[in-house]
């Protein structure tokens, strides 16, 4: 067994328990960090902060946290008011970590994202969250009220000049709302189309204004690095990227669920020590590292850190860290035929490759997984992916054509042998 | 018409928005919330009131899944057909319901108690395979556990 780490992220959750409310969160040193944010570090400072601590965004692009914030032009150089956005619109097929961390300690976004708009001196805040988290909806309501009451948001925060007002934008469902552009689009009040990109949110994001998009378990992370220092959050990980990170897993696993790790654990230590190993009578056969838009990683990859930059160097993607597990008795083309129907469905139409190419995906899938495949249909899937997924201005397309393309890379002779035999092997099992 | 109550609620929503149009989704679903669902005739009246033409604001309430324009049952269950659902049973989920209420995805049973909706990703995974029924997420589910979650829910029709 590894060694226990010490929990940060989830230090105020306890299994089974409700939400840690606004008492015994600062009765655990919170707004702490707030209180030094605010008045010994300032927002250069932050900035300069997140950048050495080598925070990277964990919706699942990576982005560094101290570039993203750095990008916001100076206060009286733009418009105002300044915007900043949490994206709390967990829609990332297998991801459920958001949701977990906020149900339990929705404090600790609510300083993470003072602390972040105080360091892009936003005057708004948008806590941006999927319609169908209704509890986690009412959990920040009343987190939002208590923290307006002990003078954390509002006119005046902690007597330093600075006015700020956060509130809680209930959505309406829609994968693509989860995407930077395509939230500000939904924030607006229009369909969540993604825009091209620049002008970048940071200059000209929510109705035209300096905005910045953060994901929400990056910002969870941020009291605690202004709190212990960028030393400290490096030293964390356990190989090239740092911090701690929330990783999950789901399929047919003993235990799905999440857990607080370092950053770089394996998928041999995710699967097995942590989701206790495969349900009785399935093998581990691969796995989606990060939700749906990664490629798979088989038994040849369990041993890579799972993070940003080991993943990339294999030419893989870590996502968000919420692992999507493949046995040895599912069928790899109709997990890939359910997952292109997810991105069909969630295709925002707004440009022709995504909305006119992935159906066909699907539907091609469709036909080899029931029998009626075609010879070349195999390629042609192939060739459709190369012509989608870069043609677009969002990366949904992109990411929809990940697991298929890594797919047939990996199960070749289970999309052949559809083709050839005219039916699915697996219904057999 | 909007009721006085509506206008008030709608109101509210646009509190914290700089334009009236940013509050339209949540003014959609204040409509929802006392009628079921958003009728040509309420889109029309919430156009007015938002400063939006009819057709913008039926572009976004036809975009977002979760806006009714169609009348939907007492009860609605969306059933989550998204991968780690699919992995674990999601699939004989979706068919024991509409075994047990006789209807197709998308369909409202006769009686006007339940509509059945596919629905993407609840969020819930760790407790697949999900559903979700008058915006309470059930997991684990198994033939009885939705068995019981429909029972309950006709009970609650019943106001016992």
């Amino acid at each position: 067994m590894s060694p226990r780490v010490e929990p940060v992220l989830t230090k105020n959750i306890v299994a089974g328990g409700g939400p840690t409310w606004l008492e015994a969160y600062e009765g655990n040193g919170g707004y702490q960090a707030l209180r030094k944010a605010l008045r010994e570090i300032g927002p250069a400072g932050l900035i300069k902060l997140m950048a050495d601590s080598g925070l990277r965004g964990r919706g699942g692009a990576g982005f560094p946290t101290g570039f993203k914030w750095s990008a916001v032009p100076p206060v009286g150089e733009t418009a105002r008011p300044r915007y900043f956005a949490c994206n709390l619109d967990e829609m990332e097929p297998g991801a459920f970590k958001d949701r977990y961390l906020v149900e339990h300690d929705p404090h600790q976004l609510i300083e993470g994202m003072l602390i972040a708009s105080y360091a892009c001196q936003a005057d708004v805040g948008y806590i941006f969250v999927r319609g169908e988290y209704q509890r986690v909806i009412e959990i920040l309501r009343r987190a939002l009220g208590e923290a307006e009451e002990r003078g954390y948001i509002g006119r005046n925060v902690l007597g330093t000049g600075w006015d700020f007002d956060l509130h809680v934008h209930v959505s309406a469902g829609r994968y693509m709302c989860g995407e930077e552009t395509g939230l500000l689009s939904s924030l607006e009040g229009k369909p969540a189309n993604p825009r091209s990109k620049p002008p970048y949110p940071q200059t000209s994001g929510a109705w035209g204004k300096p905005t910045v998009v953060q994901n929400t378990e990056t910002l969870c992370c941020v009291p605690h690095i202004v709190e212990r220092g960028a030393e400290w959050f490096r030293s964390i990980g356990k190989a090239k990227d740092a911090g701690m990170k929330i990783y999950g897993a789901t399929g047919k696993v003993a235990r799905p669920g999440c857990w607080e790790l370092p950053m770089g654990t394996t998928m041999r230590e995710l699967i097995e020590e942590h989701a206790g190993g495969m349900r009785e009578g399935h093998e581990f056969r691969a796995a989606l590292p990060g939700g749906a838009s990664t490629r798979f990683l088989d038994k040849n990859e369990y041993d890579v850190p799972l993070e940003y930059e080991s993943l990339k160097e294999i030419g893989a993607l870590f996502g968000t860290g919420t692992a999507i597990v493949l046995d040895d008795k599912t069928c790899p083309v109709a997990l890939c035929r359910n997952l292109a129907m997810f991105y069909a469905r969630e295709s925002c139409g707004w440009c022709t490759p995504c909305r006119e190419g992935l159906p066909w995906l699907e539907a091609l899938l469709r036909d080899i997984e029931e029998g009626r495949g075609q010879p070349g249909d195999v390629e042609l899937l192939l060739d459709q992916c190369k012509f989608i997924g870069p043609n677009t201005y969002c990366a949904l397309a992109l990411g929809a054509v990940q697991p298929l393309v890594s797919g047939i890379e990996k199960f070749r002779e289970d999309f052949e042998g559809h083709v050839r035999s005219k039916r699915c092997a697996y219904k057999d099992i | 018409m909007l009721s006085e109550q509506e206008r008030e609620e709608v109101e509210r929503e646009l509190e914290h928005v700089p334009t009236r149009q940013a509050g339209c989704i949540g003014a959609l679903r204040v409509v929802q919330k006392r009628r079921g669902y958003v009728s040509d005739e309420a889109l029309k009246d919430l156009a007015t009131a938002l400063d939006m033409t009819p057709a913008e604001l039926d572009g976004v309430a036809t975009f977002y899944n979760l806006i009714f324009r169609r009348p939907v049952g007492e009860h609605v269950i969306l059933v989550c057909d998204s991968i780690s659902c699919f992995l674990t049973g999601g699939e004989a989920v979706m068919e024991h319901l509409q075994r047990k209420l006789g209807i197709r995805p998308g369909q409202t049973t006769e009686d006007d108690l339940f509509t059945l909706l596919p629905t993407v990703c609840l969020g819930h995974c760790e407790q697949s395979p999900v559903m979700m029924l008058d915006g309470e997420i059930i997991g684990n589910l198994t033939e009885e556990k939705i068995n019981e979650a429909l029972a309950e829910a006709v009970r609650r029709s019943r106001g016992e």
